[in-house]
């Protein structure tokens, strides 16, 4: 596992499209005006008729899905995550997921690290809103091969499923991936502390626990691709076996990964925890590095609350 | 495919729509909530698209060539619940149970508990999209079946309703028709103080849809148009139904606090007496 190589994940998810499309006639694809983006675009040169781009129209977007789903299909619906979560919220909440209906809302450009189109475009907040919705299942792929991984498990999967993307390429975690995704992936062990990290944020958590490994603390690094429904068994054995835990997301602390860990600790098991993520402030116009910087989710910053969450052990 | 001259078919068409009309009053009554006003302007389009237009199933409501029908309008669950019961998609007997705690039949049409619902509705806007996504689905698997939605007219108040007609049109769906439960009153007032919708049916036509016009509650004129919008394939139609709201009762008639107020248990009987 080496964090050399950097792809995308919306590449990954487009490949896989593809692939899934000439498997199984049965699956559809919609877009609202950013196929090229999204890399919805490689299935639409494919399969045309299998394609539907809505216009610029989030909330047209996510009532088709619902509606292709009803008449049979597995959807796909992609957009940016900003106006995919933000504006189609009630769209899905309403209809996807309170019908149950076989779409997968895989959205894109999620986060801080949309970069420099600034606050407008980078949601912090679509992990939480998802996450609040009854049934949905919330996943963030790290790189590019878990999120092929994930797109195919999602194909298979019936039922609603809403996934992060990012814009950035992210560093390549897993050479090949032949993990059950029905599980979190323990990328290390440790007994000092656990690092459960999702999305762009695991690579930057890898390189905290190489550093925490340098100053003699051992952590536990858990890749929680899938928020929910949260594998609350394996943050359970990490509180028992290591007696503090952190939580690193390019995320709102409020309503993402820490917010979930946090929930199953509090009822189960409290230990000491912090939380990396976006602390109640929008983001801003920068590079993706920048960001990371300025909004405190640097591999520095993970060593930080580490030492902290370590340190208020009893 | 009716001829102008098949009393036989608006009669029976009729005496539906006058036991829709008392399930509507007494099932609202009985739960003490729920939409009789606008339930009551949309129910004889209801009983047109069931007991003769579409082609369903009540003992198979999953049928997989069934016609679909998209209530739009939510909140008019009660005309589309009595018109289910009696096409016999579950008993009579359960509409009395409306919006009850351990009822199948919640206060707004939910696919999950109900059959014969095709799709949940109740939040304003979002039907039209949906029944776009049913379109298109049923084309692209070479279907023959057609779908319906029925919408409010303060609805289209909603952007999205004009996002789902620009799609429909840009897709040419001829398998989808629409309508416009033009009763002319919304929760705060009339349309036209509140937000004016008008001209209404120029709207439809610049979005590239066939518009007919038709009264709401002349079974004969809607069946019409229903049969005139099957044959217009490479569009869709809206058929904008003029309508009153709480038509049938005279206090209740044009009356906005009907929207979603059901009757005392007197006010019934007096409606009751009117109807019969």
């Amino acid at each position: 596992m080496k964090c050399e190589a950097r792809r995308h994940t919306r590449d990954a998810y487009g490949t896989t499209l593809v692939e899934l499309g000439r498997e199984d006639p049965n699956i559809v694809v919609a877009d609202s005006d950013l196929s090229s983006s999204t890399q919805t675009v490689l299935f639409a040169r494919e399969f045309p008729n299998r394609f539907f781009n809505v216009g610029v129209a989030e909330q047209n977007l996510m009532g088709v899905a619902a509606g292709l789903a009803l008449g049979g299909k597995t959807v796909f619906a992609s957009c940016f995550a900003m106006f995919g979560a933000g504006r189609g919220w009630e769209q899905i909440r309403n209809t996807i997921a309170y019908d149950n209906l076989n779409v997968k809302i895989v959205l894109t450009h999620a986060g801080l690290t949309v970069g420099k189109d600034g606050s407008s475009h980078q949601i912090i907040e679509d992990i939480a809103l998802m996450r609040v919705i009854p049934g949905m299942k919330v996943q963030v792929p790290a790189d590019y091969n878990e999120t092929r991984a994930l797109i195919r498990a999602a194909a298979k999967y019936r039922g609603p499923v809403y996934m992060r993307l990012t814009r950035e390429k992210s560093p390549v975690i897993f050479e090949e991936y032949g993990y059950d995704t029905e599980k979190p992936v323990q990328l290390r062990d440790g007994r000092d502390l656990t690092i459960f990290a999702c999305g762009y944020m695991l690579a930057e958590s890898m390189k905290a626990a190489d550093e925490l490994h340098r100053e003699g603390l051992e952590a536990r690094l858990i890749d929680m691709h899938t928020i929910k429904p949260l594998h609350s068994e394996s943050v359970v054995k990490a509180a028992k076996e290591t007696g503090a835990i952190v939580t690193v997301e390019e995320h709102s602390i409020f309503g993402g990964l820490g917010s979930a860990v946090a929930e199953v600790l509090v009822e189960e098991y409290p230990v000491p925890m912090r939380r990396i993520g976006i602390r109640d402030r929008f983001g801003k116009s920068g590079s993706a590095e920048d960001l990371l910087v300025r909004y405190n989710l640097t591999p520095k910053d993970i060593v930080k609350a580490a030492k902290e969450a370590v340190a208020a052990k009893r | 495919m009716v001829g102008m001259g098949d009393k036989e078919l608006i009669k029976s068409l009729e005496s539906k729509a006058r036991k829709v009309r008392k399930h509507i009053l007494e099932m609202t009554t009985e739960a003490c909530s729920g939409h009789p006003g606008g339930s009551m302007s949309a129910l004889e389009v209801i009983v047109a698209l069931y007991f003769y237009k579409m082609r369903h199933r009540p003992e198979e409501p999953d049928w997989p060539d069934r016609d679909r029908f998209v209530l739009c309008k939510g909140h008019a669950a009660p005309a589309l619940y009595s018109v289910l019961a009696e096409a016999g998609y579950f008993h009579v007997e359960e509409l009395n149970r409306f919006r009850h705690i351990d009822s199948f039949l919640e206060g707004h049409p939910c696919r999950r508990s109900v059959p014969g619902v095709d799709v949940s509705t109740g939040s304003l806007g979002q039907g039209l999209s949906i029944a776009v996504g049913i379109a298109l689905a049923g084309r692209l698997d070479g279907k023959e079946y057609r779908v319906y939605a029925v919408l409010g007219d303060g609805e289209t108040q909603e952007g999205q309703v004009w996002e789902a007609a620009m799609a429909a049109s840009h897709y040419r769906l001829g398998n989808l028709c629409a309508v416009v439960d033009r009763n002319s009153l919304q929760i705060d007032g009339g349309t036209e103080e509140v937000m004016a919708i008008e001209p209404l049916a120029e709207k439809w036509s610049s979005f590239g849809w066939n518009v007919l016009t038709v009264d709401g509650h002349n079974l004969e004129e809607i069946i019409r148009a229903f049969d005139e919008a099957e044959m217009l394939r490479d569009s869709p139609t809206v058929i904008i139904a003029n309508t009153t709201k709480g038509k049938g009762v005279s206090f209740m008639e044009n009356v906005c606090e009907y929207h979603g107020r059901p009757l005392t248990r007197e006010q019934l009987c007096e409606a009751l007496k009117e109807l019969t």
